[in-house]
């Protein structure tokens, strides 16, 4: 049993760290001699690097929104797993956990998808920010359903 | 111990004579306007000493990637003067109170080309040494949205509905145990324990 706890739990923190991470980090575009998104846009030229807002329009303030509230859910869902582990009646399931992570999951795959669209023609390159966000979106979603079939008992 | 306290006392006196005598001025860092409208650019000052009588203000434009300034409002012994043939004839008004340390203009229907830098020198004599205050014209055709209020909104909207969700759940479960409704609800307090079943 504790083998199913410990790896419930170092999935979701695995889920937290890539969503922090991608989140963070401005390298969700690479273009020539720079990165881009999804707060900075850092490029070196002869006069050295320089790093200005990466300020593209409204859709760029959508996936930031969406990225932040992905890490919160997350966050949150966390908080509820360990209440819920304690507090939880026999043989219940961890709903809160689950809606939040599932919340979260679909969170990420809305700011990758607006990324995805609304990606200036321009730009060459994603970067890694860009994968991770992706690579969170299916590793949350089956963390909520683990969470979703899990019951708990004496 | 007294050697310290003297050098500091001299020091003191050293500045603070000089700290009286300047003057410092105030303007916004940067405006933001529509095609068309009116601005109002503010300037007031700060100095040790009553506003005078020969207390001046002197605006300056400078556009966006040029090098020279012009004057385009001038204020002083309690005439206000403004330009009458540049690019800012009949437009710029000296709105400002000079005995209330305001020396503000406005500038009225703006343009694309007054996108620059406007500066505002004040002098209150004696109190003359004092660096000049800038602030940043842009003009837009429609507004943009400022950098992180959409991103504000969204957070803002969506834990909102989450606090207002939970706060509704929570108060249902009181109903419930205060038997207004209905409702078989029982809960238990058990130890840790999980397992994965159908």
């Amino acid at each position: 049993m504790l083998c199913i706890l410990l790896g419930v739990l170092a999935l979701h923190l695995l889920v937290f760290i890539l969503l922090i991470v991608s989140t963070a980090s401005s390298q969700w575009s690479l273009e020539k001699e720079g990165h881009t998104d999804l707060w900075y846009n850092c490029h070196s030229d002869q006069n050295g690097y320089h790093c200005l807002q990466a300020s593209t329009g409204d859709w760029i303030q959508a996936v930031q929104a969406l990225m932040i509230l992905a890490v919160v859910f997350c966050f949150v869902s966390l908080l509820a797993f360990a209440y819920q582990l304690f507090r939880l009646f026999k043989g219940g399931r961890f709903y809160f956990t689950s809606i939040f992570q599932i919340l979260a999951s679909v969170f990420v795959m809305c700011a990758a998808i607006i990324y995805t669209v609304m990606r200036p023609r321009s730009e060459r390159d994603y970067g890694y920010s860009y994968v991770l966000a992706w690579v969170a979106f299916p590793l949350s979603l089956i963390s909520g359903l683990i969470y979703l079939i899990l019951r708990k008992k004496d | 111990m007294l050697r310290v306290l003297a050098l500091a006392s001299v020091v003191l006196l050293g500045i603070a004579p000089q700290a009286s005598q300047a003057i410092t001025v105030y303007t916004s860092w940067e405006r933001h306007a529509l095609v068309g409208s009116d601005i109002r650019l503010s300037c007031s000052f700060f100095s040790w000493r009553f506003v005078s009588e020969d207390v001046s203000f002197t605006w300056r434009y400078r556009p966006d990637g040029s090098r020279d300034s012009i004057s385009i409002a001038h204020y002083a012994g309690g005439e206000a003067y403004t330009d009458n043939k540049g690019a800012f004839k009949d437009r710029v008004e000296f709105v400002g109170n000079p005995k209330r340390r305001d020396g503000s203009i406005l500038i009225k229907n703006l343009d694309f080309s007054d996108n620059g830098t406007f500066t505002c020198d004040a002098k209150n004599p004696p109190d003359i040494v004092g660096r000049p205050s800038s602030v940043r014209l842009l003009v837009f055709e429609t507004l943009p949205i400022q950098a992180g209020v959409i991103t504000g909104a969204i957070i803002g909207v969506v834990l909102g509905l989450l606090v207002l969700i939970v706060v509704i759940y929570y108060l249902m479960r009181f109903l419930v145990a205060r038997r207004v409704f209905s409702l078989n609800v029982s809960r238990n307090v058990e130890g840790p324990q999980l397992s994965i079943l159908p």
